[in-house]
């Protein structure tokens, strides 16, 4: 006979108010195979976990019901509990009598009781039994894989490297850097791109932790965390990388002009985009149809940016921020000259950002007009531009002799398919998608897939530096531990049952089964599968099984309450 | 008519001149619009206090010919909250002397209706003379 321990929690009033937990307790308590069952005002708290350890030694209990909230919640914290008191942690379980009880039947406290009642019967027969597990133990690869190599990818190699493991940056390229190599300084204090990156390009390339592969591409992802195999394609043919990490970095490709026929993108040769500007603040301001340095220049900003009609609905970040560096620039280059900014608002977020526009208008006299430009054509050797200034209420024309177009950022032309590869999602442009939007802003939804720099959304060096940081910290995290732990509460299958038909193979969505090469047997890898289930439905065998929720105890459960 | 925008419009005389008389950097206005937004007599502009100096920013001699530079009642309302320390009044001062400079006076002194001229505190008589008188 069990003697399994059933504790009732009110949860303050968010369980007691509704349900009668004294009630619930007295009724476990005559429940075949309950040795104890008592019920208190919050069961997560220090009191509260340490009268479940007390009862365990008393009453020498062998199985544990916790009647509170979602497992979701607090089921590691009440099985560390159990466990501190000398029992197999999975022979504790949690029945939820909060989200799928009380917070659902406020106003009905005799039906929501007996529910209760239930639910803790359900439980109980589940935890009779239950097996005694324990967590597997699966090794790591601690080495990390870094795909692209602009700031991003830099970084975040550097920063593993340097915590001691070995790091392959996988770049598409010939060379390291990115776009940040074409830009000619960068904001707030004016610093010369070129010299920031190559000092970085030294170290990476001089790390001995860092090996870097050029002109390569991943193909092919397999494994999972802390055991991936990446198939990485390059002239010599593939070569297959074991990594135990990826960093996904593949950064930007610029809004191509041809998109912008309205500003006369592609057509007027003194129509530029942001970076080809960079490179003219390099070499030499030379308009590109004569030569000539311009008088007057006109940024356009949010060209393609903000416009879900045309171009991308979302804000490209950095552009108010270089618009107002590259006016100030071109000033610095062009004492006599005049720079015009068309704004829809100016997005100036960050420290010192605001006051560095600010500067852009009091003290280089940059003049700044409210409203989104409507059309760019060409007059004799001039470029004309139609805006507005909402602030007077009044249409605008200016001859200029070159016009700046601040250009949305688009992820890199290749970030979808590489998405797929590696099994991550992307937004509808081919962002990234992080896993959690605030909480886990630099992990994929695929375990040990990590995202950095622009690729997971627009963002400027600094945020890009701080963010593949913190993309490597991930990494160091997870290298850091002796082995992968993972719950033992995975599918598994009856060897003897299975006629390797097949079916599970199929329906698994975490590509968790295959057919054993040798064995008419299916298999399962536990480090990939997720509990699902979709693979025991499917068996016609009923070969295959999830440990702890094996189909005598789903049945057992059933029973009591039908 | 589309309003043009240059550089010979931006760095005019009339430009110099309102930033001489006034003493004040038309560029430290960013446009904010609180001036306009606690100004008690916006109400009975033409065109808001913001719009007055966002002209003259953009070199627009027009805005001469704008009501809001006479009815503003120099309370310094707005002086008080800008965030940038624009001094509006000040700018306001600096368009009626230039229109004033180059035109007629704003009142005719003999046209004013006797009864008025009684009522009228004297320093609003002196006032006027300071504000709308060539
Ligand atoms: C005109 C302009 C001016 C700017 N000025 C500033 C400034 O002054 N200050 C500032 O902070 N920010 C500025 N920025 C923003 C800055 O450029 C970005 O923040 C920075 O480039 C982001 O770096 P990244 O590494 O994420 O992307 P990227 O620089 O795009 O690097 C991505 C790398 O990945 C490689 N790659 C792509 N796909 C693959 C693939 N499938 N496989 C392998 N490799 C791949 C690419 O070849 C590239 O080397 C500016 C942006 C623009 C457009
Ligand atoms: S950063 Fe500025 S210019 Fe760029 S899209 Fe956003 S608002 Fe427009
Ligand atoms: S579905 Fe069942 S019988 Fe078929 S391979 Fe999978 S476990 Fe074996
Ligand atoms: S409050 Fe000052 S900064 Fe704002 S619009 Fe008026 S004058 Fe300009
Ligand atoms: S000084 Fe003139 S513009 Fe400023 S608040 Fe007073 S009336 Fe309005």
């Amino acid at each position: 006979m069990s003697r399994i321990g059933v504790f009732i929690c009110h949860c303050g009033i968010n369980i007691a108010a509704t349900v009668d937990v004294e009630r619930v307790a007295e009724e476990a308590g005559r429940m075949p195979g309950v040795a104890f069952a008592t019920h208190y005002k919050y069961m997560c708290s220090d009191p509260g976990q340490s009268l479940i350890r007390q009862a365990i030694a008393e009453h020498g209990l062998d199985g544990v019901v916790v009647v509170a909230c979602s497992p979701a919640m607090h089921e590691r914290t009440f099985r560390q509990a159990v466990a501190a008191a000398g029992l197999n942690p999975y022979r504790c379980e949690m029945a939820n009598i909060r989200e799928q009880c009380s917070w659902v039947h406020q106003h009905e406290r005799e039906e929501a009781t007996a529910k209760a009642v239930d639910i803790v019967r359900t439980m109980v027969e589940k935890v009779k039994r239950d097996e005694e597990l324990v967590p597997l133990r699966l090794p790591i690869v601690r080495r990390a894989m870094v795909v692209g190599g602009g700031i991003a990818g830099m970084e975040a190699a550097l920063n593993i490297a340097d915590a001691g493991y070995p790091v392959v940056l996988v770049e598409r390229e010939d060379r390291l850097g990115g776009k940040m190599a074409r830009l000619s300084s960068t904001y707030l204090n004016f610093e010369a791109a070129p010299g920031l990156l190559e000092e970085k390009i030294r170290q990476v390339l001089e790390h001995s932790n860092i090996q870097v592969l050029f002109n390569a591409r991943v193909t092919k992802l397999e494994g999972y965390v802390g055991n991936f195999a990446v198939t990485v394609e390059m002239s010599e043919g593939p070569r297959t990388e074991e990594v135990g990490a990826v960093v996904v970095a593949t950064g930007w490709d610029p809004y191509p002009l041809e998109r912008l026929p309205e500003y006369g993108g592609g057509q007027i040769p003194d129509v530029v985009d942001g970076l080809t500007f960079e490179e003219m603040l390099r070499t030499g301001l030379q308009r590109p149809s004569d030569g000539r340095v311009p008088q007057e220049v006109v940024f356009v900003q949010c060209a393609g940016s903000r416009d879900p009609e045309h171009g991308v609905s979302y804000c490209s970040k950095v552009c108010c921020m270089y618009v107002a560096k590259q006016a100030m620039m071109y000033k610095e280059r062009v004492p006599g000259g005049q720079a015009y900014v068309f704004y829809i608002d100016i997005r100036s977020g960050g420290k010192g950002y605001d006051e560095f526009v600010q500067r852009a208008m009091e003290e280089y006299d940059v003049l700044y007009l409210r409203g989104k430009v409507s059309k760019i054509f060409r007059r004799g050797d001039r470029v004309v531009v139609w805006g507005s200034d909402t602030l007077v209420g009044r249409p605008l024309e200016l001859e200029a002799d070159l016009v700046v177009l601040a250009t949305a950022m688009l992820p890199s032309r290749e970030a979808l398919a590489l998405a797929q590869t590696l099994h991550i999602q992307a937004d509808q442009y081919g962002f990234y998608s992080e896993a959690h939007p605030k909480l886990r802003p630099v992990e994929s939804l695929t375990a040990g897939v990590f995202l950095a720099g622009v690729g997971q959304g627009p963002k400027d060096i600094p945020e890009t530096v701080a963010q593949a940081a913190a993309a490597a910290a991930k990494v160091i995290q997870l290298f850091a531990q002796d082995a992968m732990v993972q719950e033992p509460t995975v599918a598994y299958v009856i060897e003897d049952l299975c006629s390797a038909c097949g079916a599970c193979v199929a329906v698994c969505p975490y590509g968790a089964r295959e057919i054993h090469p040798v064995r008419p047997i299916a298999t399962v890898n536990p480090a990939l599968c997720q509990t699902c289930g979709a693979c025991v439905v499917a068996c016609p065998n009923k070969a295959s099984r999830i440990h702890n929720w094996e189909p005598v105890q789903v049945l057992a459960m059933a029973d009591v309450v039908i | 008519m589309r309003t043009t925008i240059s550089v010979a419009k931006l760095r005019s005389q009339f430009v110099r001149d309102v930033e001489e008389i006034s003493g004040e950097d038309l560029l430290a206005c960013n446009q904010c619009g609180k001036c306009s937004a606690g100004c008690p007599v916006a109400a009975a502009m033409d065109m808001l206090p913001s719009q007055v100096i966002r002209m003259a920013q953009l070199g627009m001699t027009e805005v001469l010919q704008s009501r809001t530079i006479w009815i503003c009642a120099s309370c310094l309302t707005c002086v008080a909250r800008c965030p940038k320390g624009v001094d509006l009044p000040r700018l306001m001062e600096a368009l009626r002397e230039i229109s004033l400079r180059s035109g007629a006076s704003e009142i005719d002194l003999d046209r004013l209706p006797p009864d008025l001229v009684r009522e009228l505190p004297q320093l609003a008589i002196v006032g006027g003379f300071r504000k709308y008188i060539k």
